[in-house]
């Protein structure tokens, strides 16, 4: 998918759409003279000159591609599959988290969210799960709700 | 206050009850931070972040330092005993380290790393004692020009200097400085970049930015991915880490090197303790007489960088402290820490708020001091922690990071744009970006643009006057020299004589190595 020669390609590209569209929306604020700045000055000076940086990013990428051979670790420690159970389950503990906080209370949401998590390792267990879960969900409890007092009520409708 | 009135002072505000509890809290949190590997010390800042809103702000800012400098302790265990380089600092020291440890010689190379750590963060301390007031004396006649030329320099280099391309380095802080401006813009009242949500007008939370940076997109980029961790040679007690007479006279002068290297690492701006470390590694092995024992349990190799370490993460505080300026990530942390008390970084912060400062140096001293209570005697129970598997950690994790986050403001839609970050962090990084300097240009964002707006109302929109200022000149030179020099080492990389490019090749190996067990 991504490879030491495409990779900088993206990376720059993303950049410079970010750069441009940041300028492009600092533009609308009003940009005024450099003696009397607006609102719009500094994003939009700064929206392009990242624009310029990820043009850069992509000129040397293209320049390197040459030379060199490729490092040993092409994959600099990073995945080299897509590991949806992983990326899923951790995004879902944090929606959980969110969701239930707002409609059941502490108690659930921790343990939902540690629970939710856990699954995100492919080596999971339902009781290892289930047993960290509830251990951080006594906790946590203990020290954001009875000592720090955290706005979430233990349960909601209690 | 001189420096002995002051640190009389100093104790005297750290020796209090509460004060005192809290840099030990720090310590042992960071400490465990350090150990464990998988998590990082700027997620744990983090999430301590806003449980010490309710805090006064000197035990605030004495907890959140002492997890910075107390997980620099804990790292040099994780990288001798399991080869993991899970702190960017240590990953240099598992080159030797490691080999020692498989040698039998773990408990030797920690004992060697205390006295190393100790010896660097007593010079680091003393450094700041006797320089921070006086730069910030300097500091104190800086106008508007003078701030956002430092500011610049400290930008440039904090994103140059660091780990990773510089091209996207300055991408990275230039995101940050944008993401810096989000809210409603203090002059004009007018909301930039909030897509006419409520929520942002107040701009984006530092903790939510810096918990899904480096929480939620580190552990989507390690769950399933982390190396497996070798325990067969972690069994170290404290009777195993008395170097002999030998072993300390071999490791007695890289010591002195590396936190001589240290120190003035941290004087560069934007050198942090990583550079630090390697630089100090890759001076050692230039100058030994046996270089080819480097790689293959030299004491040396464990011993300079370790000081040098020690010596540059305390001297890293005096730009924080003494000009407002962060050197790195977890400075810029604490900077944003302080301002969320109320109070203003930068060259008056010593003059002003004395207890802060010198408490804060005096607690250095203590709460190194318990690090080498906690590390020599209690070296086993550090040890069992390093057994605690992955798979349990992110999980509890992840759960506080979302109540850290929504324990700030009450607010679960902080923890949403924590997600969002946690998921474009992990974009930047599969596309290979560095997110901290993303965090150093948030934190100075607004001062930069307020500044610079300042600069030029009171020039008459001269941009000269950057130039004519002799001080803000001689800023403005260096980082062009800087940039010069930049160019100039990247076009030329074939020269492998150099130190940079020794420097470039300790960096490879070490993360090789961590990658190795995979």
């Amino acid at each position: 998918m991504l490879n030491d020669r495409t990779r900088d390609y993206y990376a720059g590209g993303l950049v410079i759409l970010l750069g441009v569209g940041v300028a492009v929306m600092g533009e609308r604020y009003q940009v005024g003279t450099l003696t009397k700045m607006g609102p719009g000055f500094f994003p939009t000076a700064l929206g392009y000159l990242m624009a310029f940086m990820g043009v850069l990013i992509a000129a040397t990428n293209y320049m390197n591609r040459a030379a060199g051979p490729a490092p040993a670790d092409p994959h600099g420690g990073m995945k080299h599959f897509a590991d949806w159970r992983g990326w899923g389950c951790i995004v879902g503990a944090v929606l959980t988290f969110i969701v239930c906080a707002n409609s059941l209370g502490l108690v659930p949401a921790i343990f939902l969210c540690v629970f939710v998590g856990c699954w995100g390792d492919r080596n999971a267990t339902m009781k290892g799960s289930a047993l960290l879960a509830a251990g951080v969900t006594v906790f946590g409890v203990f020290l954001f709700w009875y000592i720090l007092r955290v706005q979430i009520p233990i349960i909601r409708g209690w | 206050m001189n420096g002995i009135e002051g640190l009389m002072h100093g104790f005297s505000i750290a020796l209090q009850g509460e004060n005192l509890l809290y840099c030990i809290l720090g310590v042992t949190i960071g400490n465990l931070v350090g150990v464990l590997p998988g998590m990082g010390v700027l997620s744990a800042v983090s999430i301590l972040l806003p449980l010490t809103f309710g805090m006064k702000e000197v035990p605030a800012i004495l907890m959140l330092s002492g997890i910075f400098y107390g997980a620099q302790y804990g790292g040099a265990i994780c990288s001798i005993l399991l080869n993991l380089p899970c702190h960017p600092p240590h990953a240099v020291t598992c080159l030797d380290g490691f080999p020692l440890t498989k040698q039998g010689k773990g408990g030797v190379a920690l004992g060697i790393t205390m006295m190393g750590s100790a010896f660097g963060a007593a010079f680091g301390i003393l450094q700041m004692i006797f320089f921070a007031p006086y730069i910030a004396k300097v500091a104190f006649q800086f106008g508007a020009p003078e701030i956002c030329s430092l500011m610049l320099l400290g930008l440039l280099a904090g994103s140059t200097l660091a780990k990773g391309s510089p091209l996207k380095g300055v991408a990275m802080t230039i995101l940050g400085l944008l993401l810096g401006l989000v809210g409603t813009d203090i002059n004009t009242g007018v909301e930039r970049f909030t897509f006419g949500m409520i929520d942002l007008s107040d701009g984006v939370e530092l903790v939510a930015l810096s918990l899904g940076l480096f929480g939620i997109a580190e552990f989507l980029k390690s769950v399933n991915n982390t190396a497996s961790v070798n325990m067969a040679y972690a069994k170290v007690t404290m009777a195993d880490m008395r170097p002999s007479k030998a072993e300390m006279k071999l490791a007695a002068f890289p010591i002195l090197r590396g936190t001589i290297i240290g120190s003035l690492c941290s004087c560069i701006p934007g050198t942090g303790p990583t550079i630090a470390s390697f630089v100090a590694y890759a001076a050692e092995k230039k100058i030994s007489k046996t270089p080819e024992r480097f790689g293959h349990g030299a004491i040396e190799g464990v011993a300079a960088p370790e000081a040098s370490t020690h010596s540059s993460v305390q001297g890293d505080f005096i730009p924080t402290m003494s000009l407002g300026i962060p050197g790195d990530a977890v400075m810029a942390l604490l900077l944003g820490a302080l301002i969320i008390h109320g109070i203003t970084p930068g060259p008056r912060l010593i003059v002003e708020h004395p207890d802060i400062f010198w408490g804060l140096i005096a607690s250095f001293w203590i709460g190194n001091l318990v690090l080498i209570i906690l590390n020599v005697p209690m070296i086993g129970i550090w040890v069992k922690m390093l057994m605690i598997p992955y798979k349990y950690l992110f999980p509890s994790a992840l759960f506080f990071i979302c109540i850290g986050v929504f324990a700030e403001k009450n607010s679960l839609y902080d923890v949403g744009v924590t997600l969002f970050f946690g998921v474009f962090g992990y974009l930047l990084l599969m596309l290979k970006f560095e997110p901290a300097p993303i965090l150093l240009g948030f934190v100075l964002g607004p001062r930069f643009e307020e500044n610079f707006r300042r600069a030029l109302i009171i020039s008459r929109g001269d941009m000269n006057t950057f130039i004519d200022r002799p001080i803000s000149a001689v800023f403005l030179g260096l980082c062009a020299l800087l940039v010069t020099a930049q160019i100039y080492v990247r076009l030329r990389p074939k020269k492998k004589a150099s130190l940079i490019a020794d420097v470039a090749e300790a960096s490879h190996a070490a993360d090789a190595s961590g990658v190795a067990g995979e």
